[in-house]
């Protein structure tokens, strides 16, 4: 034998060298970069745009998308997508609204639960029975637009007064809105389970190659079941905090939409389609680009249509900018 | 044959980034010559051929067909031209059939509509006189690769072709389609075809090859004439090495075959019995013990994947028992297995093994992750420590850790996977053609380290179709035929002949045997 091969740990190994660093998401910087773009030339051209208000105004605007941007990043990248989560939204501010006289504990605790249900739902349909995912959600989309107007006396508009509950969307600590910090934590917890947990590896894993990652022994059922049920969770979170924003419960409103929000903010923010990778923070740098957009077309009074075509073109530049490459 | 070539690429250049991939190839094409293109992974092979097929282009360089020269832009444009490739991956529509798959983009049409009956005349016409026996009406997704393969070198032909790219048409082929192969071969050769042909098998290129052209490191090392070559010689030119610097054996595996008497009373790992599964696996029995490596010998759809993967729990057992030391386990998922000191490695490294996006360090601890896991958080510090090791301890080649595994070699790939299973200290290793598809530098490597893998007292079973690889690393064979155990050889028993013999059913009174054994 010319050389042993020394797999006895004692022999401490030699230093790779170490010069080459990963493209990491060159998009993702392409994103920071036009996010910087905007908000120094709306800063310049936008009358009343760098005031501190308005700032605010738009982190508190974009925390709810950046709530459902977050589960919607982890499930896209095990190469699924959640349609859900406007309908789960709505579920869980319905749920709250109806349970409030209850107690402000019982009401959000059994939202969050309802919500996780849905999700767990909607994860075991994919991951057991092989359903596609668009189809799964799509129908859970459609449900719980139902379920809530059901849940709320049949659509009616339910009114929140209750001083607890208000904190979640209208309360601040000091300077910064509750929900801001909300979104804040849980981008926090999103960035660290997928950069430092195993749980992390398995979501990139199973959306990479799910047959490989299977059998390397990664549970890629349960990651699956897990994405699902973490949005809606987060998808719950956001309708409370919209619920307590309004203070009311509009089944046929909360959450409208809001799938193809979070959708677009992962997408911009350079997280791929195809799953196997993902960016938390790329997904808030998007969330943040077409919050800035909206709110600075609506300052300089351009009409809402224009604004929702220029959106659209972030989205196809944003995907064209992510398009597999030829050598 | 006319002394003036069909095909002549001089002075080929080709740089990515930095990187020279080739530096002033030159190769030559007769017509009906058969022309054999080898060198290690890396060496250039591929980049060559996506030259002359329009894939690429070239930095440097002329290509000439017929004497004019030529400069495809596209794939396309090469076919137009009858230069034609057929990959290793086959890119057909899987869900249309083989008529429709062999004149895409150019149906025979009346009135504006295609004309299906003439379609599937002319392309059963076609298959007939290539001396394939395929129904032009049949899905692709119907046939099996073998004959994917072929419908995708019809297609070559149909359009044509005067040059075909043949790039490791058997690594998926039994050895009955590779004879059907090597007919198909020798009728485009008398037809005046030139093929070049991309394999790592010699037993190949040594039957139907008439030159070769050697490449290492992107450059043209030699071009010679196949009769007249020696082996050794061949396999030298690739390496770069020296006659001497090459150790005896075909194989890395040495002399492991001696270690059979010394571990014949351990205790076995592995034990089987009467183990079936699915549609295919029907009665398997054998045992590994520790320090034994097992060759699993068989026909393609023998079985031995699928006993692989129902001993690992990646697919349900439906019949027979599986004992780890000595208990009886039931494996309902890969972790199961993990968690009882199980490895595998599949035999398809791109679809069941890496992990294409995520980094070295992520695939390689991707199995032992629950053991670095510390409070919920992978521990940076061990995981550093362990993928520092392996990569130094099995030459992983990489410009770090942090590299995409998808930009690596076969061949390194195929470390990274391996060092995957030997971060859990498994107590048994199960590899699926360990060293498919990788060149013959990280192939020897890998048998080297199989080897001191089993001395250090691992068991081992090995699935192969390569007879050396069976023959000089087992300790004992076991041979399965139609999902059965036929036959286990030991010792001086394991020969080419022997293993041989006892895979292909040919004697009647074996099949007679085998058609009416129960299946359990």
């Amino acid at each position: 034998m010319a050389q042993s091969l020394g797999l006895d740990p004692s022999v401490p190994p030699a230093r790779p060298a170490r010069q080459w660093k990963p493209r990491a998401g060159i998009s993702a910087y392409a994103a920071l970069g036009a996010l910087l773009v905007l908000v120094i030339g709306n800063a310049l051209f936008t009358p009343n745009f760098a005031t501190s208000s308005n700032l605010w105004n738009v982190l508190l605007q974009v925390s709810t998308v950046v709530l459902t941007a977050v589960g919607m990043t982890l499930v896209i990248a095990t190469g699924g997508i959640d349609l859900s989560v406007g309908s789960v939204m709505a579920v869980a501010g319905a749920v709250a609204a109806v349970l409030l006289p209850r107690g402000v504990m019982v009401a959000v605790l059994a939202a969050l639960v309802v919500a996780t249900l849905m999700g767990i739902v909607n994860g075991s349909l994919i991951a057991g029975m092989r359903v596609q995912p668009i189809v799964v959600t799509l129908a859970t989309l459609i449900a719980g637009r139902g379920l809530a107007q059901v849940i709320s006396h049949e659509g009616e508009l339910v009114t929140i007064s209750d001083p607890a509950f208000d904190v979640l969307g209208r309360g601040h600590l000091g300077p910064v809105p509750v929900q801001v910090l909300i979104a804040l934590v849980a981008v926090g917890i999103a960035i660290f389970l997928l950069r430092a947990t195993p749980f992390g590896r398995y979501v990139l894993a199973s959306g990479g190659n799910a047959p490989a990652a299977r059998l390397a022994g990664v549970p890629v059922r349960r990651t699956v079941i897990t994405v699902y049920a973490m949005s809606a969770f987060l998808a719950g979170v956001a309708g409370l905090v919209v619920a307590s924003r309004l203070g009311a419960s509009d089944a046929a409103k909360i959450g409208l939409n809001m799938e193809l929000d979070a959708i677009a903010a992962v997408v911009v923010g350079g997280t791929a389609l195809s799953g196997g990778r993902a960016t938390i923070a790329g997904s808030v740098v998007g969330a943040l680009i077409m919050q800035v957009i909206a709110t600075s077309f609506n300052m300089l009074l351009v009409p809402y249509a224009w604004s929702l075509a220029l959106k659209a073109l972030i989205i196809l530049v944003a995907v064209y900018l992510q398009r597999p490459r030829r050598v | 044959m006319s002394d003036a070539p069909l095909l002549r690429m001089e002075g080929i250049s080709k740089a990515f980034g930095g990187a020279m991939a080739l530096d002033r190839v030159d190769l030559s094409l007769q017509r009906g010559e058969v022309h054999a293109l080898v060198g290690e992974n890396g060496a250039g092979k591929s980049t060559l051929m996506k030259i002359l097929t329009g894939a690429y282009h070239r930095d440097a360089g002329v290509v000439q067909l017929e004497g004019s020269e030529v400069d495809f832009d596209t794939p396309a444009d090469a076919q137009g031209a009858g230069v034609c490739a057929v990959h290793q991956e086959i890119h057909l529509l899987s869900h249309r059939t083989v008529a429709e798959n062999i004149y895409i983009g150019r149906e025979p049409t009346r009135y504006g509509f295609i004309d299906w009956g003439r379609m599937n005349a002319q392309a059963a016409e076609l298959l007939r006189g290539l001396g394939l026996d395929i129904d032009p009406e049949a899905t692709v997704e119907s046939l099996n690769t073998a004959r994917q393969q072929m419908v995708a070198i019809a297609r070559g032909v149909s359009l044509g072709a005067r040059v075909l790219v043949l790039d490791e048409p058997t690594s998926s082929l039994s050895p009955r389609e590779v004879s059907i192969l090597y007919e198909l071969v020798a009728r485009l050769k008398a037809n005046g075809t030139a093929i070049v042909y991309i394999s790592h098998r010699f037993d190949e290129l040594y039957a139907i090859c008439d030159r070769v052209t050697v490449l290492r490191d992107g450059k043209l090392v030699a071009t010679r004439a196949m009769a007249g070559l020696e082996r050794l010689d061949l396999v030298c030119l690739m390496l770069g090495k020296s006659r001497e610097a090459l150790r005896d054996g075909v194989t890395g595996f040495g002399d492991h075959r001696d270690a059979g008497e010394a571990v014949a009373d351990r205790p076995a790992v592995l034990r089987t019995e009467h183990v079936a599964s699915g549609a295919k696996l029907h009665d398997v029995s054998f045992e590994v013990r520790p320090g034994e490596i097992v060759g699993l010998a068989g026909l393609l759809g023998s079985g031995r994947t699928e006993t692989a993967r129902a001993i690992f729990g990646a697919d349900v057992r439906n019949g027979g028992t599986v004992f780890v030391h000595g208990e009886s386990v039931n494996p309902r998922t890969p972790d199961d297995a993990i968690r009882m000191g199980v490895g595998f490695v599949s035999e398809d490294r791109k679809a069941e093994g890496i992990i294409p996006e995520l980094s070295i360090r992520e695939n390689l601890t991707l199995a032992a992750l629950p053991t670095l896991t510390k409070f919920g958080v992978v521990s940076r510090v061990k995981q550093r420590e362990i993928v520092e090791r392996y990569m130094t301890r099995l030459g992983i080649k990489a410009s770090s850790a942090d590299q995409r595994i998808r930009e690596l070699s076969g061949g390194n790939q195929q470390k990274v996977l391996l060092a995957r299973w030997l971060c859990t200290d498994p107590k048994l290793l199960i590899l699926d053609e360990p060293t498919r598809g990788i060149d013959i530098g990280a192939k020897g490597e890998i048998q080297r380290l199989v080897n001191e893998l089993a001395k250090l007292g691992m068991g081992v079973l090995m699935i192969s179709s390569e007879i050396e690889e069976l023959t000089e690393g087992s300790t004992r064979v076991v041979v399965l035929r139609d999902g059965c155990s036929v036959a286990e050889l030991t010792g001086a028993e394991i020969s080419p002949q022997a293993i041989i013999r006892a895979m292909a059913s040919d004697s009647p009174a074996a099949s007679a045997v085998n058609a009416t054994s129960p299946v359990s």
